[in-house]
């Protein structure tokens, strides 16, 4: 049998993994390749109460291949329906990781449009579901090419809330977490700012710095975590076609 | 029985310019696309369009007949973002718009169905949402201190939906994996279209599927129009999946003035019979490619 080694894509799995530690029995929201095969991962190794969803009407015990529905394979556990996704965000027993493009350092995100909104540079989604995930439940963020242009100094149109706008009610169940993108893994700190958690083998301070369009610190960052060979060959297992490398190649 | 069925050709009989109107299904998924297409050939403009929005958006937007726009996204799904909708943003060319989050957008439909003013929701809360329609307001709490967006009710003048069955009295039927929120629109409207890919008896509607189907009752419901194939080129499921190669060429042409007059010309020039024959055609060729 050949040792598996860790690609990028494999670090960024993992670390969305570890995003979902201690999640609980929620619901496991994930956008995008990394993120679907990372929850995946926290479910068979650390999280195993986590509910998946197969992206459209049902929640998956065992889950269909890599980006199939229910109609592919796997094992409905519960019928949720999107009119029960909306319920299911106000109970709180959820757990969203999004993408983003742009983030600001408070942890403001948009998926709406750049530019003036009345009349954008660049029209995007709409908020889709941000601004009630950031206020219901633990939102994280996945940025799959990490640029200046996406960590702005100032968002847009905060689509997801960030920790300076987390007030009163809004304030209530808001819960950001991490930011996993293809360079680091950003928290925040006390005051909640942005900060560098940690950075992924083989990308230089400088680098990140370069990509990140604020200040930040990342001298004395520590690696993000190789995965296990037993994480390797889980991961291997659930994206045996190598989508990942689609997000973040090798 | 009430018989309410209606031709297609007549449906825009039914609506009038300066509308609201309501659009079920979801994204890319069982659009009214057939009524889509009705109002695309009519004169009918200035319409205030409610929807979870697609390629009906979109359609709609590039024809130049929406006045104001209330969604919370619009998207072909697999393909993320409908160049005809992002085009129409960019150049200006929907005057009004309002983008709510996708609970606060369910909260007003409810509130619509229930005739009430408004209903209270967390979402929007510290977002821009709040920024972007500068008339939304907040409501306190009459119990704590807690402070909730009060999203006015969406009521609409008409709704368009598309089911797999119905009867010809209107009660609506889903066989696929999700009802969306087709019985709200419904539910919120004055006056509801509902087509759908086949209409058939009553009886038949609980011998082959059971009776959790039936998703919207007749009473909702002012008109019936079969039209199969109606939901194309967005799924129909079980009935049809969505039309991937259809909605990659409908994406491709919209990106330009050219490629779109030709887009238009070949599918969108004749009735509905010719649309299908068109996508028949359109099928067929990339068979033999």
């Amino acid at each position: 049998m050949t040792t598996l080694t860790a690609t990028r894509a494999d670090v960024c799995v993992a670390a969305v993994s570890d995003a979902f530690k201690n999640s609980g029995e929620v619901l496991a929201h994930a956008v995008g390749i990394v993120p679907a095969i990372g929850v995946r991962l926290a479910k068979a190794t650390h999280t195993p109460e986590l509910a998946l969803s197969d992206g459209e009407a049902f929640m998956m015990s065992e889950a269909p291949p890599l980006l199939k529905t229910a109609a592919a394979g796997g094992t409905p556990e519960a019928w949720v329906p999107f009119r029960s996704i909306f319920d299911i965000v106000a109970s709180g027993r959820r757990h969203s990781m999004m993408g983003a493009s742009q983030i600001d350092r408070h942890g403001n995100q948009n998926i709406s449009s750049i530019g003036d909104w009345r009349q954008p540079k660049r029209q995007l989604i709409g908020v889709r579901g941000a601004p009630g995930n950031t206020v219901n439940h633990r939102v994280d963020y996945w940025v799959a090419k990490h640029s200046a242009r996406i960590f702005v100094d100032r968002v847009d149109v905060a689509s997801g809330i960030g920790n300076d706008r987390a007030t009163g009610t809004a304030g209530r169940f808001h819960d950001l977490g991490v930011v996993v993108t293809n360079l680091a893994v950003f928290g925040y700190d006390d005051s909640g700012l942005i900060k560098v958690d940690s950075i992924h083998p083989g990308v230089t301070p400088e680098e990140l710095q370069e990509a990140t369009g604020f200040e930040i610190d990342a001298a004395d960052a520590p690696l993000t975590r190789d995965p296990s060979s037993e994480e390797l060959a889980i991961i291997e297992a659930e994206d045996p076609k190598g989508l990942r490398f689609k997000e973040v190649p090798a | 029985m009430i018989d309410k069925t209606l031709p297609l050709c007549e449906v825009t009989s039914k609506i009038e310019s300066g509308m609201t109107v309501g659009i079920g299904g979801w994204g890319s998924r069982r659009k009214p696309m057939a009524l889509v297409r009705e109002i695309l050939r009519s004169d009918i403009t200035d319409l205030t369009v409610v929807a979870f929005g697609g390629p009906d958006v979109g359609l709609l937007a590039r024809a130049g007949k929406i006045r104001k726009l209330v969604y919370g996204f619009v998207s072909l799904d697999s393909i993320p973002l409908d160049p005809n909708f992002t085009r129409a943003r960019e150049r200006g060319e929907i005057p009004e718009t309002s983008e709510y989050d996708e609970g606060m957008f369910v909260a007003g439909l409810k509130a619509g169905a229930n005739r009430l003013s408004f209903q209270p929701i967390r979402a929007g809360l510290g977002s821009d949402v709040l920024m972007m329609n500068p008339d939304l307001k907040t409501v306190k709490s009459p119990y704590d201190d807690e402070e909730y967006v009060a999203v006015p009710g969406l009521r609409l003048d008409v709704s368009l939906i598309h089911l797999n069955r119905a009867d010809a009295a209107g009660n609506g039927q889903y066989l696929g994996p999700d009802p969306y929120f087709d019985d709200l629109f419904a539910m919120a409207a004055d006056t509801t279209i509902m087509s759908v890919e086949q209409v058939v008896s009553t009886a038949d509607l609980t011998t082959k599927a059971p009776p959790q189907t039936l998703l919207v009752p007749r009473i909702f419901v002012n008109h019936v129009v079969e039209t199969p194939g109606g939901a194309h080129f967005t799924l129909c499921e079980p009935d049809y999946g969505r039309d991937e190669a259809f909605q990659k060429a409908y994406a491709a042409a919209a990106k330009s003035d050219e490629d779109w007059a030709a887009f238009e010309q070949r599918f969108l020039s004749g009735d509905e019979a010719a649309y299908q024959a068109a996508v028949e055609t359109f099928t067929n060729e990339g068979d033999t490619k």
